[in-house]
């Protein structure tokens, strides 16, 4: 079982370890801030949402806290190693405790694997420190051999709160 | 130590000609003062009476840190109430918003009131015969906001009777809200997609401020916007500009596009940025729109609508609006060094979706406590909020393109990287801080 290296999926059809190796990875990468192997992770037309509404149904006419393309994670990606990124500076820190994913849907058929994670994710800077609590499901396909994530959607449970920064990955 | 309650003189002295004093923003004292008569002399954005289409239907805010709720009436017409039950100033409603029927009815004892706040019943009120109770404060029932204004939908109150009246206190700078609700083909603006709320740990005029600050965008924003268009650049050639390059890239636009943009000045701390373009400018068209308000309005009026391309319309004390994409951010107060910032967004009644979608994106892009830019403003506010403890220099400068002549002076347009409008927005802070005093 890995759970760092980036391994080739055993055959065609990923096994149900396979998903749930590859949900832990993710947040292991970003609590690591390998943010470029993390990025990698995501299919070119993937998109990373954190609803704003309770039930949310709609991304597009409807506010959320994230909806963002590769480009758009890729700008924020760019943006921590910067030289000038002030509100980075010092950098925040983040930890991650998964409940073990489950398999909540898998087609073969239509390359599409939904995993099921309850989260606790606490972010850190200078003296703060902030806990969450969050759901996530991915969206899972396998590309040339390897998942990769088409939607992570990260459901906080206190979605409508008014938080102050939020500023790395849940 | 209380330094300046009762003392008008004293808080005219916080306020130069080209500085502010650090009490302006760290005092817990000023911030109380503001509270007591700052907010309650000045109009106020409640809310949008899109929020409230139904009689019984009501939102809960605040007017300074006083609790009010917007409501609309069994008559039809729009009220704003203090929102404490008369009896044992219990807040009256459980939800941010809802319906509450024909009457409110307190959960602690019952007491219920009309939703024009009037007195309806009290259980076993023979308990107040012969107790002088007609003459009490609770017996008027909730007390109503006695000023208020729906202007085109929004909302304002005024807690105070004395001041300004509303056309009085607004001038001229209505054209924004005008200009916004006029883009819509029927005339008619809808709160829509949800609000975005952030917390800040700084006072909430540095955020007023910030919204015609024009020379922060390219430094503060350079990790952000700049970085934006860093990774545009490698997109393959030939790609087209995505929705999120076009609102993302403009604000790290060069000194000289601030300097052209313009700033115009209006009465009572109002004004805005964006007299002859604006970071709005050249968004891509939204197909069927400009048709759809041709039909409207006609072709020469439609175009001198969209023309408008205001950028930031400060209306005093605690609003911004971005007319020409239908945003509308609050900063409420809640201590000298805590403010929520609530980022609204509207619907132009009969216009293409795509109009709300590209609002929504901008707000989550730029105002969401998870977006890149806004932790670049942040940053710099807490900073400030932490920085202006230090006794080396008691004074905050806004002296840039300072004009000793500019006092007075209303529905002027100036050069847009001047600080004129935060000076011009003290200038407000001082005359209804004092009024009454």
């Amino acid at each position: 079982m890995s759970m760092v290296t980036d391994a080739p999926l055993r055959t065609a059809v990923p096994t149900d370890q396979e998903l749930i190796d590859f949900v832990v990875r993710e947040a292991r990468l970003i609590d690591q801030q390998r943010f470029d192997e993390w990025l990698d992770m995501y299919a070119d037309d993937a998109f990373y949402w954190m609803p704003l509404e309770w039930n949310q149904t709609d991304p597009r006419l409807t506010c959320s806290l994230m909806y963002e393309d590769k480009l758009l994670l890729s700008i924020r990606v760019e943006r921590l190693k910067g030289a000038r990124t002030f509100s980075q500076k010092p950098k925040s820190r983040c930890h991650h405790v998964l409940q073990t994913p489950q398999v909540d849907s898998r087609d073969p058929a239509a390359n599409s694997y939904v995993t099921w994670t309850p989260i606790h994710y606490v972010e850190t800077r200078l003296d703060e420190q902030t806990l969450y609590a969050a759901w996530v499901t991915h969206h899972l396909s396998v590309e040339n051999g390897r998942l990769k994530i088409k939607l992570k959607r990260v459901d906080l449970i206190n979605c409508d709160a008014a938080f102050g920064n939020i500023q790395l990955f849940m | 130590m209380i330094r300046y309650a009762g003392n008008s003189a004293a808080i005219r002295d916080l306020v130069r000609d080209q500085e502010v004093h650090r009490d302006v923003y760290v005092s817990e004292e000023v911030f109380q003062l503001e509270m007591e008569h700052m907010f309650p002399n000045s109009w106020v954005y409640v809310g949008h009476d899109s929020q409230v289409p139904n009689p019984g239907d009501y939102f809960g805010t605040t007017i300074g840190t006083q609790p009010v709720l917007l409501v609309r009436h069994t008559d039809g017409t729009v009220r704003v109430l203090h929102n404490r039950c008369p009896h044992k100033g219990t807040r009256i409603t459980s939800e941010t918003c809802g319906n509450t029927g024909k009457f409110f009815r307190c959960p602690y004892h019952a007491w219920s009131f009309k939703t024009d706040g009037s007195l309806l019943a009290i259980p076993l009120k023979k308990g107040y015969e012969n107790t002088g109770f007609e003459q009490s404060h609770a017996a008027p029932g909730m007390a109503p906001v006695r000023h208020i204004r729906n202007y085109r939908g929004f909302v304002f109150g005024k807690i105070n009777d004395g001041g300004l009246d509303f056309e009085e206190f607004f001038g001229d700078s209505l054209s924004s809200l005008d200009n916004m609700v006029d883009r819509s083909p029927v005339g008619q603006l809808k709160v829509a997609g949800g609000v975005l709320r952030y917390m800040h740990n700084c006072n909430w005029k540095m955020l007023v401020e910030n919204q015609t600050d024009t020379c922060h965008p390219m430094v503060a924003h350079e990790s952000s916007a700049g970085t934006a268009v860093d990774v545009w650049k490698k997109a393959p050639p030939g790609t087209k500009k995505p929705m999120a390059v076009e609102i993302i890239a403009p604000f790290m636009s060069p000194y000289e596009f601030f300097e052209n943009m313009g700033i115009r000045i209006w009465d009572n701390g109002h004004g805005h940025t964006g007299v002859h373009h604006s970071i709005h400018s050249d968004y891509s068209a939204v197909p069927g729109y400009f048709d759809k308000m041709t039909a409207a309005y006609g072709e020469a009026r439609a175009k001198a609508i969209l023309d408008e391309n205001r950028h930031n319309t400060v209306y005093f004390p605690n609003i911004m609006i971005k007319g020409p994409i239908q945003l509308l951010r609050q900063f409420k107060p809640i201590a000298a060094n805590k403010t929520l910032v609530e980022s609204w967004t509207f619907q132009l009644v009969d216009a293409p979706d795509m109009l709300l979608e590209r609002t929504l994106m901008y707000n989550r892009l730029i105002n969401a406590p998870t977006s890149i830019v806004g932790h670049d403003d942040l940053e710099m506010y807490e900073r400030a909020q932490e920085g202006l403890h230090s006794n080396g220099n008691e004074w905050v400068n806004l002296q840039r393109l300072y004009s000793p002549d500019e006092a007075g002076q209303t529905n002027v347009a100036i050069n847009g990287t001047s600080e004129w409008p935060m000076r011009h927005q003290f200038r407000a802070w001082t005359k209804f801080m004092t009024m009454g005093m």
